[in-house]
């Protein structure tokens, strides 16, 4: 067995690992990362970026069958077909040009990269196991930053061998053949956007959700230009229903009135969350403080042990790739002995359903729970020239703001197209912007940009174009 | 729903009203029947108000320092059923509450019931929509250059790009302490650089911070019961001090010996048994030091009894449990009276009785004790006996300097009724017999 020293070792080459490693090496600092899997984790190779190519190619397939029949475009087309398995295999190549590209970024910032299978000796030192080889690392800072794993439900196990008929998102991601009926267990955000996906591509998609209601964690009006377009896909929605276990031929549910019934299932998909793997690599054996399943952190993204870090998904809510690239960034710079906390105002949350949906600080109920009075500005998409001519008219604009003096305390939309508006809706609510300020931008027109402005204006009093 | 009104009882004392000092309870809480829904204070003690009912807190009277009357409206509760008020809640709050101030029942909270249009705090938000009207313009920001900033509410963050934050952090500045001149509070680069240039010392490195803030601590509850009462004995008494260094060897000799006897079986003595004892056989000869004075009535009072108050600090400030009948106590009785009244003190538990009716009062610092102090007079009482420091000192006895026990008593005297002469007399009367502590269990 080799060992090694590093002044800073990061364990998994995540969102939150690879960038830390990168602003590491920036600063100077002699960093290793250590993944298993090939660098991106996740997001990378089973969550963001393959569902957004996946969702992407179902979107095109579904717009191809629509010209199929009478187009109030005018375009016609014959008989669209997909091969999900050249789908897949164009989204693996992505896949790989991102991992190519995250190894090279590591690489260029002179940050070592270790693939192999990390487990804590104690807190400053590692065991690297790879199929053939041992390395000890010793590090005199280390980064936790394991991320998470899909929740298996005990009554419906994954099976991951034989390609079984439970399967995770991660599983979901690389079918390579369109399921002719999936069932989805979980109606948050992972499921929806795999169900619409899969809808699209011709499957006959069942969602059953235990709450009352569809995505819970938004409110009914950003979801329901959502449902809608469920309801048009044919999507079948089973809210207040309890998936019970396999059924004789598919998924054995419970309806709200105590109802049992099968429904039929050729694939079902477990995405009921997700939990930290803050078990995993001994870290248990390291005895840090924690807060339920996830690492307790400070401010300043520390653990209850000296030097020892934790970032991303293991440390909690929400857990969210760029919350995770945003602690590793901070991270790296405080190991580099920099004075920084965290001192976020808000972390945007991107839906990529259909129409897709964009939170960016307080909800009017967040706003109100604080005591604060409130003053809401809101505006619809019917009302947007550019929506009109690419038929997006479903969904709007919200602004959340302080009454007293106009500060912009949250952003939501809903409609096609708007994770893109993530970016103005953080930098506004991060400069500390008033809706004054938004409404005296000059917004691009023809964009569905000037809905963020409208709704600034509306909530001032004055929306012109509505 | 019923709106349910609880009044300030009568908390005794034949007293009219009481110092509101604390509220365990704010508009909104749940409270169950029983539960303490704040704290009021008489002269002598807190007393704490129960609740008679369950239900939610919709109105209090007013804020710590505020003065209630008994009988007066003292909060309002939204209860299940009809309730005993007819009255629609009241719209006030604590942070409103002045109506009552020094004005008890008179200023009932139907008074009130009427919104506030000016107060924003107390209007319900408006439902929030597209339709509701523009917020109100926006005032003029303030001037530049630190400008004092509204104080931030709870978990609130400093109002500042990212890149002023990222200034902040490097030049180690709090942006709390830094006044925002942008819109909304938020701080400019141009506030951090006047805070650089202008504030505190931080930016500028080493050397010592000068420190500029203060805070206001509202005198409030037993702290202001005890400055008021020591401005009366102060303004109304002309002291007269006298201090006296009496001989301890022959009075520690004697508690050394009954704590060894007796040890721990009995309680352990202290000094202030055998003071009160001193105390208690001084006043036969002397019983114009065991009396009231009232000067309005022109009148002295001398009591047969000897209460004894003992001045003790509690963690709520200065407190006079009182000894009752040390007359008719063994020096152990004493002892075990003077702990138990300590400790209730200490921990609030007093009783109003327990805390009034002294004839003359005892003030010791213990270890703190120095050399010599001038006691304030317990009002409406005429002596008060002050116990300093006992220590080993060099004393002549006509030939060479013997190490004694020592200890100096300062007591103070109403000068009206009391001669220097006779206080000198006391004082002395005290010392024999301290120094010779049989003549305290002499009987006569």
């Amino acid at each position: 067995m080799s060992d090694l020293t590093c002044k800073l070792l990061i364990l998994g080459a995540g969102p939150g690992g690879y960038i830390c490693g990168i602003r590491a090496g920036q600063l100077g600092i002699d960093a290793i990362v250590v993944d298993e899997q090939k660098p991106g984790g996740t997001c990378l190779n089973v969550g963001c970026i393959p569902s957004k190519a996946l969702i992407h190619a179902a979107e095109e397939f579904h717009k191809a069958t629509q010209f199929a029949g009478a187009s109030t475009l005018g375009i016609s087309v014959a008989n669209p077909t997909i091969d999900l398995a050249q789908t897949v295999s164009w989204k693996d190549g992505i896949v790989s040009r991102l991992n190519a590209g995250v190894a090279g970024l590591l690489k260029k910032a002179g940050t070592r990269l270790i693939t192999g299978r990390a487990t804590f000796l104690d807190g400053k030192t590692v065991k690297v196991t790879t199929d053939d080889s041992a390395v000890e690392i010793r590090a005199e800072t280390v980064v936790i930053a394991t991320g998470s794993s899909p929740v298996e439900l005990p009554f419906l196990p994954f099976d991951h061998r034989s390609g079984g008929k439970v399967i995770s998102s991660s599983e979901a991601l690389a079918l390579t053949e369109v399921p002719e009926r999936l069932a989805i267990v979980g109606a948050g955000y992972i499921g929806l956007e795999i169900g619409i996906a899969f809808a699209k591509l011709g499957a006959k998609v069942a969602i059953v959700e235990a709450e009352g209601h569809i995505l819970p964690q938004y409110d009914t009006a950003l979801t329901r230009p959502v449902l809608k377009t469920l309801h048009a896909l044919g999507v079948e929605v089973h809210v207040n229903t309890k998936a019970k276990g396999l059924g004789a031929q598919g998924l054995e549910i419970e309806t709200g009135d105590g109802t049992v019934q099968d429904l039929p299932a050729d694939k079902i998909l477990v995405t009921v969350g997700r939990r930290p793997n803050s078990d995993s690599a001994n870290i248990a054996g390291l005895g840090l403080a924690t807060d339920g399943p996830f690492l307790r952190v400070n401010d300043r993204c520390q653990t209850s042990m000296t030097g020892v870090h934790a970032i991303g998904d293991v440390t909690g809510e929400p857990m969210l790739a760029h919350r995770a690239m945003a602690q590793g960034e901070m991270v790296a710079e405080i190991v580099a002995g920099q004075p920084r906390r965290w001192d976020k105002r808000c972390i945007p949350a991107v839906c990529f359903t259909d129409p897709e949906i964009v939170t960016c600080g307080l909800s009017p109920e967040e706003a109100r729970a604080t005591g604060a009075e409130i003053t809401t500005g809101q505006f619809p998409f019917t009302a947007n020239g550019r929506a009109m001519s690419m038929e997006a008219e479903e969904g709007f604009v919200r602004v959340v703001a302080r009454k007293a003096d106009g500060l912009v305390l949250g952003l939501q939309a809903v409609g096609t197209g708007v994770s893109e508006l993530s970016a103005a809706f953080a930098v506004a609510i991060e400069m500390g912007a008033r809706i004054e300020d938004i409404g005296g931008v000059i917004h691009a027109h023809p964009t569905q940009s000037e809905g963020l402005q409208e709704a600034a204006l509306a909530a001032m009093g004055h929306a012109l174009h509505i | 729903m019923g709106l349910y009104t609880i009044t300030l009882p009568d908390i005794g004392e034949g007293i009219a009203e009481a110092e509101l000092t604390e509220w365990n309870v704010a508009v909104g809480d749940a409270v169950e029947e029983d539960d303490v829904l704040g704290t009021v204070m008489t002269d002598k003690a807190a007393v704490e108000v129960p609740s008679t009912v369950s239900g939610k807190v919709v109105w209090l009277c007013g804020e710590p320092g505020d003065t209630v009357a008994v009988g007066g409206k003292f909060i309002q509760l939204e209860v299940e059923g009809a309730g005993n008020d007819s009255a629609t809640p009241a719209a006030k709050t604590a942070s409103d509450g002045a109506g009552q101030r020094k004005s008890g029942a008179d200023a009932a909270p139907t008074a009130n019931t009427e919104p506030d249009k000016a107060s924003t705090s107390d209007t319900p938000p408006e439902p929030a929509t597209s339709e509701t009207p523009a917020p109100a313009p926006v005032s003029a920001p303030p001037a530049r250059g630190g400008a004092p900033r509204q104080p931030l509410a709870k978990g609130e963050k400093p109002l500042a790009s990212p890149a002023v934050r990222r200034r902040a952090q490097d030049a180690g500045i709090d942006l709390r302490l830094v006044g925002g001149s942008g819109p909304a509070g938020r701080i400019l680069h141009e506030d951090l650089d006047a805070y650089i240039e202008h504030g505190p010392a931080v930016a500028r490195g080493g050397g010592r911070m000068p420190l500029t803030g203060t805070r206001e601590v509202k005198v409030l509850g037993m702290r202001r019961k005890i400055a008021e009462k020591m401005a009366q004995s102060w303004s109304h008494i002309p002291h007269i001090t006298i201090v006296e260094e009496i001989d301890m060897e022959a009075v520690e000799a004697l508690r050394g010996q009954l704590n060894a006897a007796h040890g721990e079986a009995r309680g352990k003595l202290t000094v202030l048994p055998f003071l009160m004892r001193a105390i208690v056989t001084a006043v036969r000869d002397h019983p114009e030091m065991n009396a009231h004075f009232d000067d309005d009535a022109g009148r002295i009072t001398q009591s047969d009894a000897v209460h004894v108050g003992i001045a003790t600090q509690t963690p709520a400030g200065l407190t006079v449990p009182v000894v009752r009948h040390a007359e008719a106590q063994s020096l152990w009785e004493s002892a075990a009276e003077l702990k138990r009244l300590a400790e209730a003190a200490r921990s609030g538990k007093a009783a109003r009785e327990e805390l009034s009716g002294s004839t003359i009062t005892i003030t010791s610092l213990g270890p703190l004790g120095a050399i010599a102090t001038t006691p304030i007079i317990n009002h409406p009482e005429v002596a008060i006996v002050g116990v300093n420091k006992m220590s080993v000192r060099p004393v002549w006895d006509g030939q060479a300097f013997q190490p004694r026990k020592t200890m100096n008593l300062s007591c103070s005297f109403d000068h009206r009724v009391i001669d220097g002469w006779d206080a000198a007399v006391f004082v002395q009367t005290l010392k024999r017999l301290i120094e010779a502590p049989a003549l305290m269990f002499v009987e006569e």
